[in-house]
């Protein structure tokens, strides 16, 4: 079993670790579990991971997030061991250059880590799709989020006050992760539509600001319901941020039958939304920007939500009654763009690969 | 029972890079400010300029701009403060 490199602690018990932690800031304020040599190993063993392997660099402090350190933040969260490779997934999206991890947690517009899994995985550790699927559900979702958060507070310093810069920050901070319904409707999922093969299991993460809800049950015209999700967007650009990039419209079961009944795709409503969700600079006299009307190019100057109609991610999620649904917005136009990644998963019988850390010991204990 | 528990942080298992020693006076020096682009940040360095110049000596300020408060500064903005013998990077939000 390889040496784990971590300072250890002995403490009486649960309430002590409790006591502890949240003494030297290391959690989100919610109890944790404690993180036992034995608890991080099963999680290492369960991704195929050494303690010493690099799952990803936040790149302007190069600052290294080891297995072992994600391992002990994600046994915190809740995380059973299964959980590991989603977690390790997210965490390498996040470092990808147009993710600009550092920016977007340290940043004023508070944003969280928006993830949607899609795949095999997500049936096989239990991940909601539905009932109250932006809410409370059941441990991997809860736990999942909440890891990502940890490790971010721990591993990368994004302590409120200190580097995390929120202003507001919103409660998906805590946890913000759902799975799409894939088996409950015929459109593409989302991974595969960003270039994952069928059959494969991923993460989708992006930067997003609190989701908006919406609710529309008076029409079955799929332009109608489509475009209460652009109304949505382009109140979102003129009272929060004006600038492209990615948007997530998440679209529960009751309005996206009538969609899909009417013979629209994924790309249909993209294609749509794209066209519709625009402004022009002199909206914002009516939310009370008139000062900014006539910056900039004037005030006929327009404004696109999307760069193009793929910066929108159609998720199919949510319960199965009601014409509700919900955008959620980015942190900051592009300057954070989402990114696909696949879950890794261990095939039983192959051996842990011993990636190094320079200057990280990973002999066997 | 006792509970043998991990410690989560960064720090408990890497050192941080050597921080060079503080310069014993300002005065004479080269001093970089960078302009992060955000708004009233050209108020704040010009003020912290004056300051600089008046208060500690400072010889040359350097002053550069960085195109975008939400990313990094290009390796060009860098490589221009080489010449400083410190650089206030500055926020004006």
């Amino acid at each position: 079993m390889a040496h784990l490199r971590s300072p250890t602690y002995d403490l009486e018990d649960v309430v002590a670790v409790n006591d502890v932690y949240s003494q030297r800031g290391w959690t989100d304020g919610l109890p944790i579990l404690p993180p036992t040599e034995e608890a991080v190993h099963a999680c290492l063993n369960a991704a195929g991971l050494a303690p010493g392997a690099v799952v990803g660099v936040e790149s302007v402090r190069q600052r290294p997030i080891t297995a072992e350190k994600v391992a002990i933040n994600a046994v915190m969260a809740g995380c059973l061991p299964a959980y590991m490779p989603v977690v390790a997934a997210i965490i390498k999206a996040m470092c990808q250059p147009e993710f600009n991890l550092h920016g977007s947690t340290a940043s004023t517009g508070g944003s969280a880590q928006f993830i949607v899994v899609n795949g095999p995985v997500r049936r096989s550790i239990g991940l909601n799709a539905t009932h109250n699927v932006l809410g409370n559900s059941n441990r991997a979702n809860a736990s999942i989020g909440r890891a990502i958060r940890l490790m971010l507070i721990n591993v990368l310093g994004c302590v409120p006050g200190q580097l995390d810069r929120s202003t507001l920050g919103h409660p998906g901070k805590f946890t913000f992760c759902i799975a799409e319904d894939e088996e409950d409707t015929p459109w593409t999922p989302l991974a595969q539509q960003r270039g994952i093969p069928a059959g494969a299991s991923a993460v989708t993460v992006m930067a997003g600001e609190s989701p908006h809800q919406t609710m529309n049950e008076w029409t079955r015209d799929p332009e109608e319901i489509v475009e209460t999700f652009a109304a949505e967007m382009r109140h979102n650009m003129l009272t929060y941020s004006i600038w492209a990039g990615n948007y997530a419209v998440l679209i529960p079961k009751q309005l996206r039958d009538l969609i899909a009944a009417a013979g629209w795709q994924k790309h249909d409503i993209q294609e749509y939304v794209y066209r519709s969700a625009r402004v022009v600079r002199r909206d914002w006299a009516t939310v009370g920007k008139k000062k900014i009307v006539n910056m900039g190019k004037g005030a006929d100057q327009r404004f696109s939500a999307l760069r193009s109609a793929d910066d929108l991610l159609v998720v199919a999620a949510g319960g199965p009654a009601g014409g509700f649904g919900a955008i959620v917005p980015p942190w900051l136009g592009s300057r954070s763009q989402a990114v696909t990644q696949l879950i890794e998963t261990r095939k039983p019988g192959n051996p842990i690969e011993e990636q190094k850390e320079e200057g990280y010991d990973t002999a066997c204990s | 029972m006792t509970l043998r528990v991990l410690d989560p942080t960064f720090d408990s298992i890497h050192t941080t890079e050597e921080v060079v020693p503080r310069l014993p006076s300002l005065s004479g020096r080269t001093v970089g400010l960078l302009d992060n682009s955000k708004l009233n940040v050209d108020t704040l360095l010009d003020h912290v300029e004056e300051l600089l110049r008046s208060q500690h000596g400072v010889s040359t300020v350097i002053r550069l701009h960085k195109p975008d408060a939400s990313r990094p500064a290009p390796d060009d903005v860098i490589e221009g403060f080489t010449a400083c013998d410190a650089v206030i990077s500055a926020v004006g939000d």
